[in-house]
C-alpha cells in the first residue's frame, strides 16, 4: 500500500469512526448526564425493565425451540421448494415490522381468522394484547432467523460425517445425539442470544400489540416519557436503562457466537440417508407444514386484505411513501459511507500488523447493537433541542439512526470481501504499482461491488420499513409510510392500513431488489 | 471379492461405466487423473450414488440397491472418518453398536483392534488429541472390527507425510493379507501403487476397463497412462 492511498483510507475511516463513536458512546454520555438528574428508578421503569427482559426471554426461547425442530427437518428433507422455503427464512428480516404486526392480528387478533374459527366451535375468544401477542409477532419474525442460523450449524457440519453415520448404520437418536445435537448446541446459543437481543429492543410490536402498565417495553416507555409526558429525564433514564439491557444481552451473544448478518441464498445441504422411517417423514412433514402456516397465514391474511384495501389509499399515502423512500436513500448513503470507512480502516489496520487496533475499531463497529435506536434517537433530541427543531428534521435523523443501525450488518458484509481482494492479488497490484483511482477500480471493486450492492439493499429496505424513532421525531401530519400504517390502523381505517402494507412491501423488496441487482455484474 | 460388472453412474453430465474385479486379499490401485472418476466409482460401491444400470457384488452377493448401511464394506475418507466428541474407544465402538451401549466382550474386541493398529494407549483420547496418522489409525480400526469383506480408500494417507504414508500404507498390506479383505484405493502417487498394490486399474474420462496386475502396468503402460504419468512409451 502507498502512503497516499492509506492516508485518505485513514482520513475517511477516521471520520466515520468518530461519527460512529459519536452516536453511540456519545449518545450514551449525554442520556446518561441527562438521566442522572431524574432520580432513581421508579416501579413504572422497574415494571418495563422486567417486561422487557421477560418478553425476550420467552421470544427468544419459542424461537429457539420450534426453530430446532424445523432446521432439523429442513436440513435432511428434500423436496419441492424446499430451497425456495429456506431462501424466505431470510425474509422477515427485511419486512417491515408493521407489515408483520397487521398480519399477525388479521390471524390472531379479535376478529382474526383464529378467532372467527374458535368463536365458531364455541371456545370463547383469544385476546391477542398484551404479552400473548407480543410473543407471536417476535416468534413469526424471529424463528425464521434463528432456523437459518441453526440450519447453517448443521450445513456447516462435514459432509463425510453423515457419510460415516450412513456407513455405520446411525440412525434416529444415535444420529441426533452423535451428529445434529453437537452442531444444534454449537448455533442454538448464539441464535437465542441474536433474538435475545432484536427483542429486547423491540418497540413496534410493544406500541401496536402491548402497552399500559402491564405491558410495556423499555423503548416503548422510552417513546411515551419523550412524546406524551415531555419529561426528558426520565426518557434519558430509561434510555441509560436501555443501553446497560442492550450492551450486556450484545457482549454474550458476541462471546456465545461470532457477529452474524442474513446472509444471502439457500443454503445447499449435503444429501442424507437417514430418516427414511414414515414415522420420521410424517413428524418432518408435520414440523414444515406447521411452520409454513404460522409463517404464510399471516402474509397471505395482508395480501388478501391488502388487495381489497388498493382502492382507499389516497395521495397520503404516496406522500407518506414518498418520504420512506427519501429516508432510505439517506440511510443508504450514510450507511455506506460509515460502513466503508470503517470495514477500510479496519482492513488497513489490519494489513499493518496493529491487530489490537483493527480489533477494537472492529468492535466500536458493534456498538450500534449496543445502543438502541431510542437511545440515539432521545441523545439527539437533548442535543439538538436548544439549537434546532428536531422535529423539522425528522426524515434526517431517522436515516442516521437507521444507518448506524445497519452499519454492523454492512461492516459483517464487506470487511471479508475487501480483506479477500487484499489477500489474493494485493501484492501483485503493489508489484504492479497499481494506486489511487486504478487501484480501487482493478483490485476492489471486482469483490467489493456485490457486498455493497447487498448491503446497501439490505440498508435501504430496513430502512424503508422502519417504525421506530420516526414515531419520536415526526409529526403525524407528516409520517413515514410505516407510521401512517400504524395511524390508520389505531384509526380504525384498517382497510387502507392492509393496502398501505402491500406498498411497503413492495417498496422495501423493491429497493433491497434494485440494490442487489446493481451490484451484480 | 469386490466385483463391479458393467456399472454406468451419472452424476449430473458427467458419466462412469466400470468394470472391475478385486479378489478377496488383494489390493487394487486405481490411477487417474482428477475428474476422471476414481472418486464416483467407490460413493458408487459404498452406496452413496446410484447405479443407472449394471450390477455390484461383494462376496458373491448382489448389493445394487441396498442402502450404505446394509452394504458389507467401508469407505475410508481423507479427513473428517471420527466423531469430534467421543474418545478414540466409542469412535472404534461405534462400528459393532451405534447405540453405544458397550458390554464388556464389546470393550475388549475394541481393546484388541486398537492393539494392532498400535493406538492402545490412546483409547481415552479424543480426535482432536491425535495426530493425522492416529486418527486414520483409529478409523482402520473400527473398520476392523465391522470383519467387512470389502474396504475402500479415498487417498485417506494424501494428507500424510512420507514416513507415516509408509506406516499406514505397510499397515493396511498386513491387515488385508491377514483377513482377506479386498481393498479399493484410490492414489495419486504412482510409487504408492507400485509398493501395495497388487493390481491397477486405470480411470481416464469416465472409463474403467478392469484390473491389470501392477508390474505389467507400469511395465508397459499404454499411451494414456504414459500421458499421465509423464514418461515416454
Amino acid at each position: 500500500m502507498t502512503g497516499k492511498f492509506s492516508l485518505c483510507v485513514l482520513f475517511f475511516g477516521g471520520i466515520a469512526l468518530a461519527l460512529l463513536l459519536a452516536l453511540t458512546l456519545g449518545a450514551l454520555v449525554v442520556v446518561g448526564m441527562q438521566g442522572a438528574e431524574a432520580g432513581a428508578l421508579t416501579s413504572p421503569d422497574w415494571r418495563a425493565l422486567v417486561f422487557t427482559l421477560e418478553q425476550a426471554f420467552l421470544s427468544a426461547a419459542l424461537s429457539v425451540l420450534f426453530a430446532i425442530p424445523l432446521a432439523r427437518a429442513l436440513a435432511r428433507r428434500r423436496f419441492w421448494g424446499r430451497d425456495t422455503l429456506t431462501s424466505l427464512l431470510g425474509a422477515p428480516f427485511l419486512l417491515p415490522v408493521i407489515v408483520a404486526i397487521l398480519g399477525v392480528i388479521a390471524v390472531w387478533g379479535r376478529s382474526g381468522w383464529i378467532a372467527d374459527a374458535m368463536g365458531w366451535a364455541g371456545l370463547g375468544r383469544l385476546n391477542v394484547y398484551g404479552m400473548p401477542g407480543i410473543l407471536i409477532a417476535h416468534v413469526f419474525f424471529n424463528l425464521p432467523l434463528a432456523a437459518r442460523l441453526i440450519l447453517q450449524g448443521l450445513a456447516d457440519l462435514p459432509p463425510e460425517r453423515w457419510r460415516v453415520a450412513a456407513q455405520l448404520g446411525i440412525e434416529g437418536r444415535a444420529l441426533f445425539r452423535l451428529v445434529e445435537w453437537p452442531a444444534i448446541r454449537a448455533s442454538a446459543p448464539g441464535a437465542f442470544a441474536l433474538v435475545f437481543l432484536v427483542c429486547a429492543t423491540s418497540f413496534a410490536v410493544a406500541l401496536a400489540l402491548g402497552g399500559g402498565p402491564r405491558a410495556t417495553t423499555l423503548e416503548l416507555a422510552i417513546y411515551e416519557a419523550a412524546s406524551y409526558d415531555f419529561d426528558l429525564g426520565r426518557a434519558a433514564k430509561l434510555a441509560g436503562l436501555q443501553f446497560a439491557v442492550c450492551a450486556s444481552a450484545a457482549l454474550i451473544a458476541f462471546v456465545v457466537s461470532a457477529p452474524v448478518a442474513a446472509s444471502p441464498g439457500a443454503l445447499t445441504l449435503v444429501e442424507r440417508w437417514d430418516g427414511r422411517s414414515r414415522a420420521s417423514r410424517i413428524g418432518d412433514s408435520a414440523i414444515i407444514l406447521t411452520v409454513c402456516l404460522f409463517l404464510g397465514a399471516p402474509m397471505l391474511a395482508i395480501f388478501l386484505r391488502g388487495v381489497v384495501g388498493l382502492d382507499d389509499l389516497t395521495g397520503v399515502v404516496w406522500a407518506a411513501a414518498g418520504r420512506s423512500l427519501v429516508v432510505a436513500a439517506l440511510a443508504i448513503l450514510i450507511t455506506l459511507t460509515l460502513s466503508l470507512g470503517l470495514a477500510a480502516l479496519i482492513v488497513a489496520l489490519h494489513i499493518r500488523g496493529a491487530r489490537i487496533v483493527a480489533r477494537l475499531v472492529d468492535l466500536a463497529g458493534l456498538l450500534p447493537i449496543a445502543a438502541s435506536p431510542f437511545v440515539i434517537g432521545i441523545a439527539f433530541i437533548i442535543v439538538l433541542r436548544p439549537v434546532a427543531d428536531p422535529f423539522a428534521l425528522a426524515l434526517l435523523l431517522t436515516a442516521i439512526v437507521n444507518a448506524a443501525m445497519a452499519t454492523p450488518f454492512a461492516l459483517r458484509i464487506l470487511i471479508p470481501a475487501i480483506r479477500l481482494a487484499h489477500d489474493e492479488h494485493g501484492r501483485l497490484a503493489d508489484s504492479l504499482g497499481l494506486v489511487g483511482l486504478t487501484r480501487l477500480r482493478v483490485l476492489y471493486w471486482p469483490r467489493v461491488r456485490q457486498p455493497l450492492g447487498f448491503a446497501a439493499g439490505l440498508s435501504g429496505a430496513l430502512a424503508i420499513g422502519d417504525l421506530g424513532v420516526i414515531a419520536l421525531f415526526s409529526t403525524p401530519s407528516e409520517p413515514t409510510l410505516p407510521l401512517l400504517m400504524h395511524l390508520l390502523a389505531s384509526s380504525r381505517q384498517i382497510d387502507a392500513a392492509y393496502g398501505a402494507a402491500l406498498v411497503l412491501i413492495a417498496l422495501g423488496f423493491g429497493v433491497f431488489w434494485l440494490f442487489d441487482r446493481l451490484g451484480r455484474p | 471379492m469386490i466385483v463391479v460388472h458393467n456399472a454406468l453412474i451419472e452424476r449430473g453430465s458427467f458419466r462412469l461405466t466400470a468394470d472391475l474385479t478385486v479378489p478377496a486379499g488383494r489390493i487394487c490401485a486405481i490411477v487417474g487423473p482428477s475428474g476422471s472418476g476414481k472418486s464416483t466409482l467407490l460413493e458408487a460401491i459404498a452406496g452413496f450414488l446410484p447405479l443407472a444400470s449394471g450390477h455390484i457384488r461383494i462376496n458373491g452377493e448382489d448389493i445394487t440397491v441396498r442402502p450404505p448401511s446394509e452394504r458389507p464394506v467401508t469407505l475410508l475418507f481423507q479427513s473428517n472418518n471420527l466423531f469430534p466428541h467421543l474418545d478414540v474407544e466409542r469412535n472404534v465402538g461405534l462400528g459393532l453398536k451405534p447405540s453405544l451401549s458397550l458390554t464388556p466382550a464389546d470393550r475388549r474386541a475394541i481393546a484388541d483392534v486398537l492393539d494392532e493398529v498400535g493406538l492402545a494407549d490412546l483409547a481415552a483420547r479424543r480426535p482432536a488429541e491425535l495426530s493425522g496418522g492416529q486418527r486414520q489409525r483409529a478409523a482402520l480400526a473400527r473398520v476392523l472390527l465391522r470383519q467387512q469383506p470389502a474396504l475402500l480408500l479415498d487417498e485417506p494417507f494424501a494428507a500424510l507425510g512420507p514416513a507415516l504414508r509408509d506406516e499406514m500404507l505397510a499397515l493396511i498390506d498386513a491387515l488385508v493379507l491377514q483377513r482377506g479383505i479386498a481393498v479399493l484405493m484410490i492414489t495419486h502417487a504412482p510409487e504408492e501403487a507400485r509398493r501395495i498394490a497388487h493390481l491397477t486399474a486405470l480411470c481416464m474420462e469416465g472409463r474403467i476397463d478392469g484390473a491389470r496386475s501392477t508390474d505389467e502396468v507400469f511395465a508397459n503402460p499404454g499411451p494414456e497412462l504414459a500421458a499421465y504419468l509423464g514418461i515416454g512409451s
